[in-house]
């Protein structure tokens, strides 16, 4: 059985599918926009304070394009019955969903360049440390997307997804560092931003466009690595316990 | 070991309970490679958790289960490249076009570009689609979904399918057609695992038929030998009007060696074990001042097994047909 066959066109079905849909690439266009802007408008601060914010936008544009798709297209197929014909096939749970996560890793890979590509317009980015924002920007849309799976897996219904997702989403803008930094934070909340992903990703981005990080890259990397690996996992054993009657 | 290899399917005391429901009880069968095999019960019997627990969309609570050989109880993705499912509800890619839902489901299976290609269109030319092959899969007729599900079900070639009540809900020519289907890849050589709740669909395709009720078989047996004990029957039907309500005890009375039922609608059935003379009949209940419309001799079927060994009325099942909005056999 030759799984990458199987894997290469689960990939591509639901980009042509989902991802390459006029109104989702409009999504991951619009998004980033309006959060740019409503940012850059918030802060008052002028084109200086573009730099700073861009972590922030990063973070958020990846977490919400990945989020809302691969939720809402699993449990979409979970509820029209078109996901058993995926576990029906001779291919391996873990090969099987990380074929269905690829599109939506790459979703929001592409929505994090969004607001870079127009930050570059506005603002000096030579100094951007390229070598480390690529794979801090993979690793959070690997990171977002299985977060996005280990809710799929936990709802039935599309709206559950789309409510679920907010439960987490909403609170990480405000608590993992994204638009003002975790020591502002009252002391009895911050323990709950070390335990939320992006917080890690958010903070490599700051040192990659030099605003400064509050933690070691290394350790950043590895804790992100550590939570897509955990959420990955429990999602999978969900599915088999879930999924699998 | 001997009995493992000739059975493509083999199944010994499969349980499975969902909360409080017991929903299949110490089953146990074969099926013999190249065998149509009808797996018989109304809704609730059990027939899609027995299909999905041999392909692995449910786990057993007990039993064992090898398919070609294989034991696949605990790792159904064992087998799965051997077996071919049609699902009871149509479960394609909607945004797909037929002929790239057929290539996608080919893919699942490891089949290259070329072969996947040449399949699709092989499937679609055969299935009567091939008009329809670049239509998006939302747009088709029912029939026509159920015709390219059962499609994408063989895209590989599989030499066991599993089909769970692929004629229900499709109008009368489609399903016609499906059968016809499922006869011709039987006779090509496939292992076929069919539930259904059509009773004559059953007995005009399959082999060898189970009947489940309640999650337990409760008679496996070649058509011809559940048969044979009531084709020696004479069996008929009276059409009667203007009948008294005390009508069938007085009937009984009058012929003890013949059996009456009320078929209800004025329809009175009559068993007996030589042939039934209709005139001492008719005289009687037009003494009764009964009016005797139509008198018919009926084949008995399987469905008169199916209603002496299960216990259910025929009526129950022909009811499920019609909420299913079913298709006629």
């Amino acid at each position: 059985m030759k799984w990458w066959i199987a894997f290469w066109n689960i990939l591509v079905k639901d980009m042509r599918a989902y991802y390459l849909k006029p109104p989702n690439v409009s999504w991951g266009l619009i998004f980033p926009l309006a959060w740019t802007g409503m940012s850059f408008i918030k802060s008052g601060s002028g084109l200086e304070s573009v730099l700073s914010m861009l972590p922030g936008v990063v973070v958020v544009s990846i977490l919400f394009g990945t989020t809302s798709m691969l939720s809402v297209t699993v449990t979409f197929e979970k509820k029209g019955r078109s996901f058993d014909r995926l576990l029906l096939a001779p291919i391996p749970l873990v090969i099987l969903m990380l074929a269905k996560t690829s599109g939506a890793i790459l979703f929001g890979a592409a929505n994090a360049f969004i607001p870079i590509i127009l930050a570059a317009f506005l603002a000096d980015l030579s100094q951007a440390a390229w070598g480390t924002v690529i794979p801090a920007v993979f690793l959070l849309a690997v990171t977002s997307t299985f977060l996005g799976l280990f809710i799929a897996v936990s709802v039935s219904e599309v709206f559950e997804a789309q409510t679920f997702s907010n439960f987490f989403r909403f609170p990480m803008i405000f608590l993992c560092g994204l638009f003002f930094p975790i020591e502002r934070l009252p002391l009895f909340i911050r323990p709950l931003s070390y335990v939320l992903p992006p917080t890690y990703g958010a903070d490599i981005l700051h040192g990659a466009f030099g605003i400064g990080n509050a933690m070691p890259m290394p350790i950043d990397f590895a804790l992100l690595i550590v939570f897509s690996m955990g959420l990955f996992l429990v999602s999978l054993r969900n599915i088999q316990r879930r999924w699998i009657l | 070991m001997k009995d493992a290899v000739a059975s493509s399917i083999a199944v010994d005391g499969l349980a499975k309970r969902f909360g409080e429901v017991q929903a299949v009880v110490d089953a146990s069968f074969r099926v013999l490679q190249g065998e149509l095999f009808g797996f018989l019960g109304p809704n609730g019997a059990g027939k899609t958790t027995t299909i999905n627990m041999l392909t692995g969309l449910a786990r057993p609570d007990a039993g064992r289960i090898r398919i070609a050989g294989i034991d696949c109880t605990g790792n159904p993705k064992a087998a799965q490249h051997m077996t071919g499912v049609v699902p009871d509800e149509i479960n394609l890619y909607p945004e797909l076009t037929g002929f790239d839902n057929l290539c996608f489901c080919a893919a699942l299976y490891g089949m290259k570009k070329k072969q996947r290609e040449a399949r699709a269109r092989e499937l679609l030319e055969t299935f009567g689609l091939a008009d329809a092959a670049d239509r998006k899969f939302a747009g088709y007729s029912r029939g026509m979904k159920r015709k390219l599900t059962i499609a994408a079900g063989i895209i590989h070639n599989p030499p066991i399918l599993f089909l769970d009540e692929p004629t229900t809900g499709i109008d009368v020519a489609s399903a016609r057609q499906i059968r016809q289907l499922i006869a011709g890849l039987n006779r090509a050589g496939a292992t076929i695992f069919l539930t259904t709740h059509y009773i004559e669909e059953a007995e005009r395709l399959c082999g060898r038929i189970a009947f489940i009720v309640k999650g337990r078989i409760v008679r496996i047996d070649t058509v011809p030998n559940l048969i044979q004990p009531i084709q020696e029957k004479h069996v008929m039907e009276l059409a009667v009007s203007n009948s008294q309500p005390a009508l069938h005890d007085k009937l009984a009375q009058a012929f003890p060696h013949l059996t009456f039922q009320g078929l209800g609608g004025g329809l009175i059935r009559v068993e007996a074990g030589n042939p039934v003379h209709v005139g001492p009949l008719v005289r009687f209940l037009e003494d009764q001042g009964a009016e005797v419309n139509e008198a018919r001799r009926v084949q008995p079927s399987l469905e008169d097994i199916f209603v002496q060994i299960t216990g259910i009325e025929a009526g129950v099942m022909r009811k499920e047909k019609e909420k299913k909005g079913g298709g006629n056999p």
